[in-house]
């Protein structure tokens, strides 16, 4: 096909391919929290939109929000204003590229592909930032400083948690982190067996990990950014309409993808036993897919459960406990990487 | 966190001894979990109807043949959202020769349903037993206006009064 060669047709298509994937999922995963949520209040949920089990409803909202007028204060600082969901949202979407989903399914397969992860993440703190200076409000301001000093404490503990794993796999490569999880560590029986970093002494990283990973994405029980009871809607306050699609989306597709990080990192992403070449190629996006649902389930599931961490608790849990435990768990990290 | 200690709902008390660290957020996770596969006890209302008991505080009716107009209602309703007016007729004397009686005859009696808060201070107050709790609750309608149900109305209501308890032997 001589129309597909062009390379911006192919970036094109690429493009729209992973928007539609990485948005589809978003919704998907909406759609989950509506659910799960309500079942575990013994309520039903949305139920008609879509004619059964209210299917439909995420899309339903997305189309009233669409709708909606774009509102912006008098006093806002309209440029910034208007920028700060793009910048959420594309920060989001950026994670995608190193994620790899099969031995040569992976956008971008970066040298320093965790770096790169851990990096572009923290640009969306920039536009909650953004949004919580530039709207001109009070409730938005505290949600927004509150969200620069979350991401600050609980980046910390993020970062040592992913140090532990890369001393373990002597790679910044995701897909080289997978490789080394998929290596062989004892045969039984004939049976070669390779173990997740999370079955090989990864565990306190990776709880370490998910905490961190569920305080960055500012949900409960880390939601003081946004807590409804004292700040309305924290820095989202002012949002309406396509603007505040853009944060609310982002905030699921980042919560797909901090997922697919962990899965990556600890649960050896696409690889599963037995799991091989070329069907390696076509099952590994399913099982990553299965891994990722798994833990967006977990992260619905703390949040429907836990009350919210006060501003001092959640601070505290950060500095005085995540930190230090994920210092002391990179020197034993270490300290096995070198006996062994 | 731990500082706190834990609360122990099951005995209702409060000891600052902390047994297991976060086994209370476990215990949590576990009750989710478990609701999660629990079906949930809800009335499918506009497709199934719920059947209220049957002294529940659905609407007000009246008797209007036990309507004395007293006015003991209107006045004893807390936000004033029942409207009596009434007129004295002359009755004919029972036997001959007797006095004409002058009686009290209701025009209108109407509650004012957007405004009711159903205390049930009218049910109760009323004298002569003209007013009766119904257990109907589908009135809803599309103006607040029309909330304001006349005396034909709530004399329709009547019909879906349950009959009083039985007495007692």
């Amino acid at each position: 096909m001589e129309i597909f060669d062009g390379f911006w047709i192919q970036l094109i298509l690429k493009l729209v391919v992973a928007l539609v994937i990485i948005l589809t999922g978003a919704l998907v995963v909406i759609y989950a929290e509506l659910k799960i949520g309500s079942h575990m209040q013994t309520r039903i949920g949305p139920y008609y939109a879509g004619g059964k089990w209210g299917w439909a409803q995420p899309l339903a909202d997305g189309l009233k929000f669409l709708q909606k007028e774009d509102l912006a204060p008098d006093g806002a600082d309209r440029t910034v204003y208007g920028f700060a969901p793009y910048v959420v949202l594309m920060s989001t979407l950026a994670i995608f590229a190193v994620i790899p989903m099969g031995p040569d399914l992976v956008a971008a397969d970066l040298d320093v592909g965790v770096y790169y992860v851990l990096a572009i993440s923290s640009i969306s703190v920039l536009g909650v930032l953004m949004a919580g200076w530039s709207s001109a409000n009070k409730y938005s301001l505290i949600g927004g400083l509150r969200a620069a000093g979350q991401l600050i404490a609980y980046e910390l503990p993020l970062v040592l948690a992913v140090v532990a794993v890369v001393i373990q796999a002597s790679t910044m490569s995701l897909s080289g982190i997978v490789e080394a999880q998929n290596q062989t560590l004892f045969t039984i029986g004939g049976f070669d067996v390779a173990l997740p970093y999370v079955l090989q002494g990864q565990i306190v990283s990776f709880a370490i990990f998910m905490i961190a990973a569920v305080a960055e994405l500012s949900r409960i029980p880390f939601d003081m950014p946004i807590a409804e009871s004292e700040l309305t809607m924290g820095y989202l306050t002012e949002y309406s309409g396509i603007r505040f699609t853009m944060f609310f989306l982002g905030e699921y597709a980042s919560m797909v993808g901090l997922s697919a990080i962990a899965a990556t990192l600890f649960l050896g992403g696409y690889s599963v036993p037995g799991l091989t070449g070329v069907s390696a190629n076509l099952g590994g996006p399913i099982v990553l897919l299965i891994k990722v649902a798994l833990l967006v389930f977990v992260i619905i599931w703390i949040r429907w459960t836990w009350p919210r961490l006060r501003e001092d608790q959640l601070q505290h849990l950060a500095w005085r406990w995540l930190i230090p435990l994920a210092l002391a768990n990179i020197a034993v990290i270490a300290i096995f990487k070198v006996v062994f | 966190m731990s500082d706190n200690g834990s609360y122990d709902g099951d005995n209702g008390s409060y000891d600052k001894k902390v047994r297991f660290p976060f086994l209370g957020l476990v215990k949590g996770m576990g009750v989710t979990f478990k609701a999660l596969f629990t079906k949930a006890p809800v009335t499918m209302y506009p497709q199934v109807q719920e059947v209220p008991v049957p002294r529940a505080r659905g609407v007000i009716s009246l008797d209007v043949d036990n309507c004395t107009v007293c006015m003991l209602c209107a006045r004893e309703c807390p936000d004033w959202c029942i409207y009596i007016e009434g007129h004295k007729e002359e009755q004919p004397p029972s036997k001959p020769g007797g006095r004409p009686r002058a009686r009290a005859t209701l025009d209108r009696f109407d509650i004012d349903y957007s405004l009711c808060m159903y205390c049930g201070i009218c049910v109760e107050v009323c004298p002569f037993d003209a007013l009766h709790w119904s257990p109907e609750y589908e009135y809803s309608e599309e103006g607040v206006s029309d909330l304001l149900h006349n005396k034909e109305k709530l004399t329709e209501w009547l019909a879906t009064v349950p009959d009083p308890p039985a007495l007692e032997s």
